[in-house]
């Protein structure tokens, strides 16, 4: 099918940069009066810098309003950036005109949250899918039908169902056809804005697994943005913790979860429910006081003085409130932004539940007397699941190298 | 500014209340020829039938909907008893009919199209099928106390948040506007909303999300009620103001002795806040069990792939996680079988023939609704 584009030089090692943000800055204005004056902005992603290295999964969390949406639609420049460089394989985004920037699109989708409202009800499946392989002439006729029907395969759904309607699938079958839609053009870096969220118990247990499965299967770059932090921890190599526009904590999921260098990191963790009652009541837990600060009027010094537990443990130290700190390396491949990162490290403070006996159960769907399920004969025929994901995928094997869905032949 | 520890959480199993009164000690502390004592008495006693009986005693409840598709069984047969000062979990996916349960049990299902077609409700001794609407909104109002997971859509935006608060304490304990307004300033502070008599004439609109959930708390608790329902509180909110929401509902429910049904999707808050867990499935419950039990030995390979499919902060990173393959049924085509069996990956013919009932299983009150882990047929290890 499509050659990956010009490829660079060489080929990059593990461990380059695919996509780097360089202070990344987006502000929304506050216009008021009748000449709609600016009066204000609404500081969304307030100068970050990081990378996002090829083969790589950086997980994003944060609160609602901490800007994490913001910087992966960004990244993807679905938001035009007010100050900042956005690289993606070395190529400023940010100078590209449209037709480059379009050209550069395939390279690039993005997953969205709800699966209700991503997808236009009027298409059926088929036009969804196959509308951005028409928008980048990636196929057509014959050839165009037979890439849907792969890629519906590929996610786990009968390859049949071209000509029905979103309506007609479950929330968890929707968020199928947005991963088939956006891997139609074959790209390298997949931003997924928080795909799961939406989504009941059962159900986001197989797409994540999808998304794992995907990722191995084609070598994709994923920014995983998500408000639950077991879930990124289970997804992500590195993992970004935002809070008001800033990144605040970045590092691999052992440094994150186990010695996190931000009081912040270690209040989100205590924060997270664990479904196990005895480690429930292990756990060191600190409470927030108090709701996340605006945007638009952040308060001075490191943003989360006004709430933070050890800037009142430490008596409340002047630089909290004068001096913004700076995101410093605390540990090799993890940094902190927070003047006392080291007293940070040495409380036990959202990580008190480690290291004791987790609960241990047998594991589900193992064992004597397991099989596969029987198809479901009380779900109405168009509600009928499609085939689990891992059969799905057995038909799409092969595709090694920068991106490319090679057929199933 | 910040609350450490968090090891004054009760012992699972021993709810806070457990604390009977001892009428034995009586004749020692009070005199029976004193108007006093006899009264003191006489309320003893009935502390002492009151803890004997459950606060709340539901049997073979169903609830209905009469759609034009056909009649959704969305609570099918539910049972279940609730002690006094006790925090039970109603855990099950989107359409489980946990909600649904929580209407019936107040008799709030919309009706039409919804209908409660069978089943007792018992509260606190009274059967409240057989109420008066006008009776039942008097227990709604004064012995029940509602959490919704919308408090945008649950507050009046119309009234100031004061008003709604001191609403039903005027209502329904007959205090005067001064003492109803009191009562909410006091209500303000303790769920924790600073400057309580500036912001008693303030709108909901001018709330943020966890104090807006917390004006809710505090019109729930306006009453001293016994039982407090609350369904998915923290759901809209973010996971540090869940916490606090999480550790105001159980402060306050350990000081007022109040018994919590918490209707949650999220396993990890059921774990952390339930003393007993119901599971739900397709609008039965599926098991039931102490927290830790239910946890650690699943005997419904529902509830068991639901706890197994969650990724876990304190387990090692794996790369796939377990799933339950396909999703929940409809609930009008129920027939005589296991709802889980075309999920199930324990199924065999019997499941798809006959239906298991909620049966005792080992360990404390642990029941289930499983052939495959039924005592003397059980092929599930």
């Amino acid at each position: 099918m499509i050659e990956p584009q010009a490829a660079p030089a060489a080929e990059p090692a593990t461990g380059q940069a695919l996509v780097e943000a360089e202070n990344l800055k987006v502000h929304f204005p506050i216009t008021s009066g009748l000449f709609q004056r600016t009066v204000g902005a609404v500081r969304a992603v307030d100068d970050i810098t990081f990378d996002i290295r090829k083969g790589e999964t950086l997980g994003l969390v944060g609160e609602s309003g901490c800007g994490k949406s913001t910087t992966g639609r960004a990244l993807i420049r679905l938001r035009e950036l007010t100050d900042g460089v956005v690289r993606f394989d070395g190529v400023d985004l940010t100078t590209l005109k449209r037709d480059q920037l379009r050209k550069m699109r395939r390279r690039m989708q993005i997953i969205f949250q709800d699966p209700y409202s991503s997808l236009n009800p009027r298409m059926t499946v088929g036009s969804i899918i196959s509308e951005p392989i028409e928008t980048h002439n990636l196929a057509s006729g014959r050839g165009k039908l037979e890439r849907v029907k792969e890629l519906l395969a590929l996610v786990g759904l009968n390859p049949n169902y071209t000509n029905r309607y979103p309506h007609e699938f479950s929330g968890g079958q929707r968020q199928r056809i947005g991963v088939a839609r956006s891997l139609a053009v074959e790209p390298e870096f997949i931003v997924c804005d928080e795909p799961i969220s939406a989504l009941d118990v059962s159900i986001q247990a197989q797409v994540l697994n999808l998304l794992v499965e995907l990722r191995e299967q084609f070598g994709l770059t994923y920014l995983f943005i998500a408000h639950d932090l077991s879930v990124v921890r289970h997804i992500s190599d590195r993992i970004g913790v935002m809070y008001l526009g800033k990144v605040v904590e970045l590092g691999p999921p052992a440094a994150i979860y186990e010695t996190p260098a931000h009081p912040y990191t270690r209040a989100l963790l205590s924060a997270v429910p664990i479904p196990d009652p005895r480690a429930e009541r292990r756990r060191k837990r600190v409470i927030l006081t108090g709701d996340v600060p605006s945007p638009a009027n952040p308060p001075s010094g490191c943003r989360f003085h006004t709430r933070c537990w050890l800037y009142e443990r430490l008596g409340r130290p002047e630089n909290c409130r004068t001096d913004d700190p700076e995101l410093r390396i605390v540990q090799p491949d993890h940094r902190a932004a927070c003047h006392y990162a080291e007293d940070a490290m040495q409380s036990d403070v959202g990580v008190a539940h480690i290291g004791a006996e987790p609960i241990k159960r047998k594991a589900f769907g193992a064992g004597p007397g397991a099989h596969k399920p029987v198809a479901d004969d009380s779900v109405p025929a168009t509600l009928v699941t499609g085939v689990a994901p891992d059969e799905g995928t057995g038909g799409g094997t092969g595709g090694s190298g920068t991106g490319g869905a090679a057929p199933p032949e | 500014m910040t609350a450490t520890d968090d090891d004054r959480r009760v012992d699972p199993g021993s709810p806070a209340v457990a604390e009977l009164p001892d009428t034995e000690k009586l004749p020692e502390a009070v005199s029976l020829e004193t108007e006093e004592g006899r009264r003191l008495a006489a309320q003893l006693a009935d502390e002492k039938a009151r803890h004997a009986r459950k606060l709340l005693e539901v049997r073979d409840l169903s609830t209905q909907f009469f759609t034009k598709d056909g009649v959704v069984h969305a609570v099918d047969r539910v049972s279940f008893e609730l002690d006094y000062g006790e925090t039970l979990g109603l855990v099950g996916e989107s359409g489980c009919g946990k909600s649904v349960t929580a209407l019936s049990l107040t008799r709030l299902v919309p009706d039409p199209p919804g209908k409660i077609t069978s089943g007792e409700v018992i509260f606190d001794g009274v059967d409240i099928m057989k109420l008066s609407s006008e009776e039942m909104r008097l227990l709604r109002g004064k012995r029940i106390g509602f959490i919704f997971q919308d408090p945008m859509t649950s507050l009046n935006p119309t009234l100031t948040i004061g008003f709604q608060i001191a609403e039903s304490a005027r209502l329904h304990l007959g205090l005067s506007n001064r003492a109803a307004n009191d009562r909410a300033v006091e209500l303000l502070s303790k769920v924790g909303i600073p400057r309580a008599r500036d912001r008693m004439g303030d709108y909901p609109h001018q709330f943020s999300g966890g104090m807006r959930q917390r004006v809710m708390i505090a019109i729930a608790l306006a009453c001293d009620p016994m039982l407090l329902l609350a369904d998915e509180p923290t759901t809209a909110l973010d996971v540090t103001i869940q916490a606090q929401i999480l550790e105001l509902i159980r402060s306050l429910s350990d000081e007022f002795g109040t018994a919590v049904i918490l209707i949650t999707h999220d396993l990890g808050i059921a774990a952390g806040m339930c003393h007993r867990v119901n599971v739900m499935y397709a609008g039965q419950i599926v098991e039931t069990g102490v927290v830790d039990d239910l946890f650690e030995n699943p005997r419904m390979p529902y509830a068991w792939g639901l706890l197994d499919s969650l990724p876990r902060l304190d387990e090692e990173r794996g790369s796939r996680l377990r799933t339950i393959e396909g999703m929940p049924p409809d609930l009008i085509h129920v027939g005589d079988d296991c709802r889980f069996a075309p999920r199930c990956p324990y199924s065999r013919d019997i499941c798809l023939e006959d239906e298991p009932q909620l049966t005792e299983r080992e360990g404390p009150d642990h029941l289930a609704r499983c052939w495959g882990t039924e005592p003397g047929r059980a092929w599930i290890e």
